[in-house]
């Protein structure tokens, strides 16, 4: 009950800040050409967690505000209901509507896409975190990241910035997804310090997508680790990510974000102070570009992008000047990566 | 008269709470500043061209079902008086080992269907029936023990998936087992559309639709017409009552378990022989506890619950189409919350109506008198105010055991004034 209860307040609040989702469609679209003729309409379908998580959807929203900013145009975005079993709906509905591109937030969408992309096939579609190559439709292009090459960084950032030896890592859900951040985030900390100790733990198994959204479950895992020594937990968890800052500022420890620069997003100047720095993983780029290369006319379809350090499709943040003082050892290791030195696993 | 009497009752409940509902979501919209009456036409509104239509109809149909069998699952329980909050875990592991038995055998169609759907229906009956086992011979609370065994389920289901029974290659995102031969596939219904005159939807509809329905009728068969429903909800409003009169009380609740338990093995089986074919990662999870909600919504009558899924499935629907239309999604998700939040409340006053006519009814005009003087006496024990202190005075428990006290003394009084 007293989860229901949250999720209804938490509804509520995003339902009074989402009044002004789509109000940027008077800008016209004259300069645009090759896409179409008349304005852009993109639709965005989120991933579970939705609108409003501070991190990976919204950093997808920042992605599309930049490019209907430039490009002219609307874009529409939908969220899944609680189980979101209705994925498929979200994606049928805004290509019946007439939204072209339409851009599926999330590997989750990766089962499903196949039928739409073909029942739709004058419609372009992207997804991010899933392959396209597998799916084979000339209208899906995959957008991809390195995760496991910026948690690398965040990694090094953490075992260098630890002061026990101690560090942690909270994922949302255990999946081959996440994996890839535990993995490179461990062997960028190893790589700094061998004998640090690690503690690794996912809020919900695989399949139980909950993890993500479960900003009390990120809290006791993070509180656990904070109580077992360690000063700074790095979160692969959506919004669940939340609680594993408000666990941090409780402990006055230190935290890393993921995936958008949540020293900017966690809007909280308590839990702002303990955000050492965040993975960006720069969804927002992606989308942006993607649809530059929509409106441009060379979207190829039927293959990958793939954002990795070396494009700074991922990389760390440095809001809060945190880790300014240990930059360039971050700056080397980057370097160590982009040339091939470094070889970043991506299973654990 | 009697039987309109009976209908009116058994409708009052739902009908109330959806107006209560209605109500409140309305006027949380208002303080959002959306107008209520387009919501609900956008609600309703199921598209322009008939393919839109049928598809938004076959939508709606195909949550339906596994809501339908999640809320029978939990109502069968319910009827006993046994709180079955393991429905979740129970489908998932159900429904993940028949995939991996439908995956691994090669039977003629129709036969492999019904392995599926046996061998899903039975690992849900034995995880159910542990509960009922250790209910009957520990005395654990069946609501204890079927949380934690939702959290057992999970993690089993979550280890065969990553482990044994991983059928999708090494690194993909999405894990699910071995894909069902077609010959384990339920055909869809969409034929029906075409003899039906409409437009046939690139969606399909559920075949297990026909399943569904069959199991709701022999239910309803069951808990009514036969001797082991009497004995069921026999024990169900009154345990003693029911031992008392020959009811092997130990051996129904098991048995009551087991029946939960199959009904709870159908959840996943729509989406597995209709359309995902395999169990993945990402397979509708939560169903189990939205089947409380429509059980609760359904008063445990089979088509009650048909018409709560319906409603559920209908709300669900039209979370997209509010979204395009720019109205917060959330107005739906406040909309359920309200629903449940007033079935329970509205249950409780249907109940005590239902008492009051009922002993109108039967005791004589005598009695009328002290059934006038008992009805402030409810309404303060009920409002904890004080009357029901002053009633409870020798009872000088926490607020509210001194309350339900007030109210059990004042069903004394009524029995001997009558």
């Amino acid at each position: 009950m007293k989860a229901a209860a949250l999720l209804l307040a938490g509804s509520m609040a995003l339902a009074a800040c989402a009044s002004d989702e789509s109000g940027s469609g008077g800008g016209s679209g004259s300069g645009s050409t090759g896409g179409g003729s008349e304005d852009l309409r993109i639709g965005l379908a989120f991933d579970t967690g939705g609108r409003g998580d501070r991190s990976f959807n919204d950093a997808a929203v920042v992605g599309l505000e930049a490019a209907v900013e430039e490009h002219g145009g609307e874009f529409q975005d939908l969220s899944p209901n609680a189980d979101a079993s209705n994925r498929a709906d979200l994606l049928t509905q805004l290509a019946d509507e007439g939204y072209n591109p339409i851009i599926a937030v999330g590997f989750a969408y990766g089962e499903v896409i196949g039928d739409v992309v073909e029942q739709y096939p004058d419609t372009t579609f992207a997804i991010i975190d899933s392959s396209a190559e597998t799916v084979g439709a000339d209208n899906l292009t995959g957008l991809l990241f390195s995760e496991e090459q910026g948690s690398f960084l965040a990694g090094v950032a953490a075992a260098t910035k630890s002061e026990t030896g101690h560090i942690g890592f909270v994922g949302g859900v255990q999946s081959t997804l996440i994996q890839k951040f535990e993995a490179g985030y461990v062997a960028g900390a190893q790589a700094v310090n061998p004998q640090i100790i690690i503690d690794r733990q996912y809020i919900s198994p695989e399949g139980d997508f909950s993890g993500f959204n479960a900003p009390d479950r990120g809290l006791l895992v993070a509180q656990g680790m904070y109580e077992a020594g360690a000063d700074i937990v790095y979160h692969a968890a959506g919004g669940s990510g939340q609680g594993v800052f408000q666990a941090a500022a409780a402990a006055g420890k230190r935290a890393i974000g993921v995936d958008s620069d949540q020293y900017q997003t966690v809007d909280d100047p308590a839990l702002q102070a303990v955000i050492l720095t965040s993975m960006l993983k720069r969804v927002d780029t992606a989308v942006s570009s993607f649809i530059d290369s929509y409106v441009d006319g060379s979207v190829e379809g039927g293959s990958d992008i793939v954002y990795n350090l070396e494009q700074d499709g991922v990389g760390l943040a440095t809001s809060g000047g945190f880790i300014d003082d240990i930059q360039s050892t971050i700056d080397d290791y980057r370097q160590q990566i982009v040339d091939g030195e470094i070889e970043v696993p991506t299973t654990p | 008269m009697n039987l309109l009497r009976r209908i009116g009752l058994a409708m009052f409940a739902p009908v109330l709470a959806v107006v209560v509902a209605l109500v409140i979501s309305s006027a949380v919209m208002a303080a959002l500043q959306v107008n209520p009456v387009q919501v609900f036409a956008v609600m309703f509104d199921f598209g322009d061209t008939p393919s839109q239509q049928v598809t938004a109809l076959v939508v709606i149909l195909n949550r339906a079902v596994p809501l339908f069998l999640a809320g029978l699952a939990v109502a069968i329980a319910f009827r006993m008086g046994l709180f079955n909050i393991g429905v979740e875990g129970q489908y998932r592991l159900a429904t993940i080992l028949a995939a991996a038995v439908g995956a691994a055998v090669a039977l003629p169609g129709p036969l492999h269907v019904l392995l599926i759907v046996v061998v899903a229906m039975l690992v849900a009956a034995i995880w159910a029936g542990i509960v009922g086992v250790l209910k009957v011979t520990r005395g654990v609370s069946e609501v204890i023990s079927s949380i934690m065994m939702n959290v057992i389920a999970l993690g089993i289901a979550s280890y065969l998936l990553t482990g044994p029974l991983r059928g999708s290659p090494e690194g993909a995102l999405i894990v699910s087992t071995a894909e069902i031969p077609e010959s384990g596939w339920m055909p869809s219904l969409n034929g029906v559309f075409g003899l039906l005159g409409l437009a046939n939807p690139p969606r399909q509809l559920f075949g297990f639709l026909v399943v569904a329905v069959v199991v709701g009728v022999a239910i309803a068969v069951l808990l009514n017409r036969t001797r082991f429903g009497f004995d069921l909800r026999a024990a169900g409003l009154s345990p003693s009552a029911a031992s008392a009169s020959g009811v092997d009380s130990s051996a129904m609740v098991v048995k009551t378990m087991l029946l939960s338990g199959a009904v709870a093995g159908l959840i996943g089986m729509p989406d597995l022989l209709g359309s995902t074919h395999a169990y993945s990662t990402d397979f509708t999870t939560g169903l189990g506890f939205l089947g409380i909600a429509v059980a609760l919504l359904g008063r445990n009558k089979p088509v009650g619950i048909a018409l709560a899924a319906l409603l559920f499935a209908f709300l669900d629907r039209s979370l997209v189409p509010l979204q395009i239309q720019d109205f917060p999604a959330s107005v739906v998700t406040i909309f359920q919350g309200t629903i449940v939040l007033a079935v329970v409340v509205a249950n409780e006053i249907a109940r005590r109506v239902a008492r009051r006519s009922a002993e109108r009814g039967s005791a004589a005009p005598a009695a009328v008198a002290g059934d006038g003087g008992t009805g402030p006496g409810q309404a303060a024990s009920g409002a904890g105010s004080p009357g029901g202190a002053g009633d409870g005075g020798e009872g000088t428990g926490a607020g509210v055991s001194r309350t339900t006290g007030g109210g059990q003394r004042t069903d004394e009084r009524q029995e001997t004034g009558s």
